[in-house]
Order: C-alpha cells, then structure tokens, then sequence
C-alpha cells in the first residue's frame, strides 16, 4: 500500500506529461503543439524551481537566469560553433550548474529576504553582462543560421522534434524531483526548509546540501534555454532573462502547492492556462503581468515572511495556539 | 577511566556580556553530569558552545579526546553528539516518523531511509509516541514534541547526549516518565549532560551537579556536596532553609 502510494507520486505527473505530448496529435491543430511546448516548459521550470524552493525552503527571485545563462551559452555552441542541438543542451545545462554551484557558495549564505532579493541582483547583473558580452553578441544576441535546421530535417521536422525534446526534458524534471523528494538527500533538505539550525544540529551539512540542491534545480533550466532558442532561432538578453519570467514560475509553484512532485505541475497547468485566456482576451491582453503579480501577492499575503506553504503556515499558528 | 568530554577553560561573549568565563570540566564516559544555575546564568550558552552552534571566545573543548572547538553542529552530530532544545524545534510539516528519521540518517551511524525508518519506530516506541508516527510534528503537543526532541536524539545512536530542560512544562506523572527514561537511557551506556531546574529530579538521577552562576562555575561534586555547599545556596537557592525544603520534598 505504501508502496503503491509512493508509485502514484509518479504515475499521475507522468501521466499528465504523456496526455500534453499526444493533445496536438488528437486535436490535429497547429496552435496546440505550441501550447502544449509552452506548459510543458513552463512544467519542467517550475518543478526545478521546486527543488529549491519547495523542498529546501529557500525564495529564488531570479531562477530564470540559469534559463538565460544556460541557453546562451549552448546556443551560442550550437550557432557559432556548429555543435549539435544534442551536445549545445548539455553544455547549457551543465554550465548553469557550474553558475548555480559558483553562486550558491556566495549567496546561500543569506537566509530569507535576503536570499530572496540576492536572487533578483544575480539576474540583473547577468543580464547587464550579457548585453556587454561581445562574444554573444552584446544587445543584439545571436541569430541561428536558418541551414543550422538542416542537420534536423529542416525547419519544421526540427519544431517537431523540439516539442518531443520538451516533453523528454519535462519528463526528466519531474524524475530529478521524485527521486530527490523521496530520497535522503531530499530528507535533509526538507529538515532545511522546516529549521535549518535544527537540522544541522542533527548533522545535516546544510551548506552542501543547499549548494547540490540549488545545483540541481539549475540544470534542466538551462538544458530547456537552448533548446528554446533553438526553436526560436534567435536569441537576446531580453528573452533570456525576463524578471517576470521568475516570478511566473514563483506563482506556479506556490499556486500548485510546493514542495509536493504534482504541486508545480498543476501549477504550470493553471497559470498557463489563465496566462493562454489573458492574452488573448483583449481587455486583460495589457494586464496579464499585474494579474500575475497580484496573484502572488494574494499567495503571499496568507503566508507570512519567511514560511514557504499555506499548510506549513496553518501548522504554525496551531503550534502558536497549542503552546 | 575515559574522558568523553573535556571542557578547558571555555569563555564566551555576546557583545559586552560575558555569558560564559573560563568554564572547566571534565565529563567520563557513561556518566551522568547535572548542570544547574539560576535563568540566565549560561547552560543553555554552554550547550551551544559544546555542540558547536556557538565558538568560544577562549579555551578549548575535546570530544572523545578530538578538539572540536571551531567545529560546526554538523560535525559534532556525526562525531556521535546529540541533543536536544529547551524551546522545542520540531519539523513542523514532517510526520514525527520522518522528524526521527532525520536524526538517524544524518547523525554518526548515517543510517539509509529504510534502517532509519525502523530504528525511528524503535525510539519513538521507546519514548513512549509511536501511535503519533504518522502525524505531522507541528500537531503534537508540548509534552510529546519534548519528547519528539528526545527521540530525534536517541535516533542517533549518540555517545553523548545534551538535554535542556527536558522536564520543564511537564505534568508530574509525565516528569516521572521522562526521569524513567534519562534513567534507562544511562543504561544503554550514553553519557548525559543534563540542564534542570527541577532540584529534586536532578539531585536524583546525577552522578555528578555542576553549578553555573552569571557563566562563572561556582561549585561541582556529587549531589550531597553541591546542595550542602555554601555559594549554591547563596547563588542558586537564594535561602538555606528553602534549599533544605527542596531536597526534603518527597
Ligand atoms: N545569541 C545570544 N546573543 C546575545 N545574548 C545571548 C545569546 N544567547 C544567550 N544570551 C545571553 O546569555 C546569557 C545566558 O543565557 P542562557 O540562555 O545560556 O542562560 P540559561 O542558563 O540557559 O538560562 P535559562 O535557565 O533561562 O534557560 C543570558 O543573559 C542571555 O540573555
Ligand atoms: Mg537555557
């Protein structure tokens, strides 16, 4: 029974994915492949957000420059050094480990807020990078040489097969997650996220396990960036680190509960979902990044500073009533 | 007979306050060591130096003859030290199982999930929760989340255990239960140290008291020499008449 509790953690996350890569297919509508990508990302970012935010407790404000940083630098491989899209995702999801393991030694220090708004400044700080980076191209990016498709079967063979890629790296997501989450390495940094100092105080060697877990939630957003922009064909420092990006994947996360494998999955589902109706309903076109920012606010206004969940927060006030 | 512990000359502040001066004991294994001294007088500081959460000022402090003085809290679980909080810290959204299972996956015998999970049923049917398992930590009451904090320790295996007021908060019959099981703990062979306002129980179950007054040590002996000794009646006890009282009640 346990056992099969334990299995259902994974069956329905994995059943979610296979029922978005067969929808184009059923529908037989262009346009259905395209939100299908869209969720399907949106699903293999926010489950990594998780592992950072859901399971270790800590408020990541800019996890979209792994995104970025990863996306670059294997789309630079793949359109400047004629890498394949294969090898150019591993290097962009390797390098934002490199990045996630680099800063998490610097900023992993801070608890809290301060994390939080470290976050925000990592971004815009590489995003300012970027732009001076004659090697990528400075303000203007990099453009894919449209023969780069070729290698793939052309062009639209090669946005078929990106939206399988997709789906295969959403996939990977969400196993990274399960396995964390039911590991001891996940036990540890749940230990984090509810006291760090009780935790170390029972041996958890909290600055490594934080830097692993932010190391882990920073690669498959990397792997996703390149393949993005590879489908994009181009790429700029202003679509690859969108502040608001980070904060979408915040409310999907936390708008699906944390912490949990299914969590930011039906997350991902219902902001895109609302996100899909506002853009294309005319009066909430203009709106759509104050809805999301209210609706963060409306998160965060039943959790007070510093706790990560609603039941967590209800936990505490009875703590608060018991004692 | 071994040394588990040796505290030399241990001085700790907090800014101008002096929280700690030039603390000295030696702790032998399989003992069990009362520390004592009215609010405020450093005990809890001197568990936070010991264990690592805080670094002395001055002096040094051996575990099983190591020095671990600038070692972190991390390191002192995986030596074999455990302990538990005089403010109770549970993983409030872990079950109570899970919150045990930490202290035995990541203390010194760094057990894997599935022996933890047992060795957490074993001590939580030793401390007396069990049937609360599956229960979310933050729901347990006051009484059982001292206890959670005990067996989150014991699930270590450790060799040596620090327990902060273990008993305050506690009903008598729930204070009988917990001396019951310091008792028994000894008995499997782990050395305690032991913060206790209650006089009686401590006087009871120490082997040996020592005293610790605005962070200075005023007296260490056996139970009979420290409740007879002048500076703890002054300092601690306040009135001689009251100290005999405390030692009388039944
Ligand atoms: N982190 C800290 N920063 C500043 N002062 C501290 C800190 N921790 C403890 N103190 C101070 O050090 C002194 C000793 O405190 P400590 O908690 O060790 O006392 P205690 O003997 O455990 O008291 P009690 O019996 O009330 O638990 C107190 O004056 C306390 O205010
Ligand atoms: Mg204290």
């Amino acid at each position: 029974m346990k056992n099969f509790q334990k299995y259902i953690g994974i069956i329905i996350p994995l059943l979610v994915i296979a029922g978005l890569l067969l929808y184009p297919a059923i529908t037989g509508k262009a346009a259905a492949r395209e939100t299908a990508f869209t969720i399907l990302k949106a699903i293999a970012l926010a489950s990594s957000l998780n592992i950072l935010l859901g399971y270790t407790g800590y408020v990541s404000f800019g996890h979209i420059v792994f995104f970025g940083f990863g996306g670059y630098v294997g789309f630079y491989l793949l359109s400047t050094q004629g890498m394949s899209l294969w090898i150019s995702i591993l290097a962009g999801g390797l390098s934002s480990g490199i990045l996630a393991f680099l800063l998490g030694k610097a900023i992993l220090r801070l608890r809290g807020a301060y994390f939080a708004l470290a976050t925000i400044g990592v971004n815009e700080a590489m995003r300012a990078f970027i732009n001076n980076f004659d090697l990528f191209g400075g303000p203007t990016g990099i453009t894919l040489n449209f023969k780069a498709y070729l290698a793939y079967g052309g062009a639209a063979k090669a946005l078929e097969m990106s939206f399988y890629v997709v789906g295969a790296l959403a996939v990977l997501a969400i196993i990274l997650s399960y396995i964390i989450r039911t590991s001891k390495f996940g036990l540890g940094l749940l230990a984090i996220r509810e006291n760090e100092d009780a935790a170390e105080v029972m041996g958890v060697f909290a600055p490594d396990a934080k830097t692993w877990a932010y190391v882990l939630s920073a690669i498959i957003p990397g792997m996703i960036g390149v393949l993005f922009f590879f489908k994009n064909g181009n790429v700029e420092p202003h679509d690859a680190f969108p502040l608001h990006a980070s904060i979408e994947l915040l409310v999907m996360v936390m708008l699906g509960g944390q912490g949990t494998v299914l969590g930011p999955i039906l997350g991902a589902f219902a902001y895109q979902g609302m996100r899909g109706y506002l853009v294309t309903s005319d009066f909430f076109k203009d709106i759509q990044l104050s809805v999301s920012g209210a609706l963060l606010l409306i998160i965060v206004l039943f959790i007070p500073a510093g706790a990560i969940g609603w039941l967590r927060q209800r936990n505490a006030i009875l703590r608060r009533v018991l004692a | 007979m071994t040394l588990l512990l040796q505290v030399q000359g241990v001085t700790k502040r907090f800014g101008g306050l002096q929280a700690l001066t030039q603390v000295t004991f030696d702790l032998p294994k399989g003992q069990i060591l009362g520390l004592i001294g009215p609010n405020g007088a450093g005990k809890t500081t001197l568990f936070n130096t010991i264990n690592g959460v805080y670094h002395p000022e001055e002096g040094r402090i051996l575990f099983k003859g190591q020095d671990v003085t600038n070692k972190m809290p991390y390191h002192l679980a995986k030596m074999g030290m455990a302990r538990t909080h005089q403010i109770v810290r549970p993983l409030n959204e872990l079950t109570v199982r899970e919150n045990v299972m930490v202290g035995a996956c990541f203390g010194h015998e760094n057990q894997s999930l599935g022996k933890a999970a047992k060795i957490a049923d074993e001590v939580l049917e030793f401390v007396g929760i069990l049937n609360r398992a599956d229960q979310l930590a933050g729901s347990l009451n006051v009484a059982q989340k001292k206890r959670l904090e005990m067996a989150r320790a014991l699930a270590s295996h450790p060799h040596l255990l620090l327990l902060d007021e273990v008993l305050a908060g506690l009903n008598p019959s729930e204070i009988d239960g917990m001396i019951q099981m310091v008792l028994n703990i000894r008995e499997q062979g782990i050395t305690i140290i032991m913060i206790e306002h209650l006089m009686k129980a401590v006087m009871n179950v120490s082997d040996r008291i020592f005293v610790l007054d605005y962070g200075e040590q005023i007296a260490e002996g056996s139970p009979n020499e420290i409740v007879n000794h002048p500076k703890v009646i002054e300092a601690y006890l306040g009135d001689p008449k009251l100290a005999e009282q405390l030692m009388e009640e039944e």
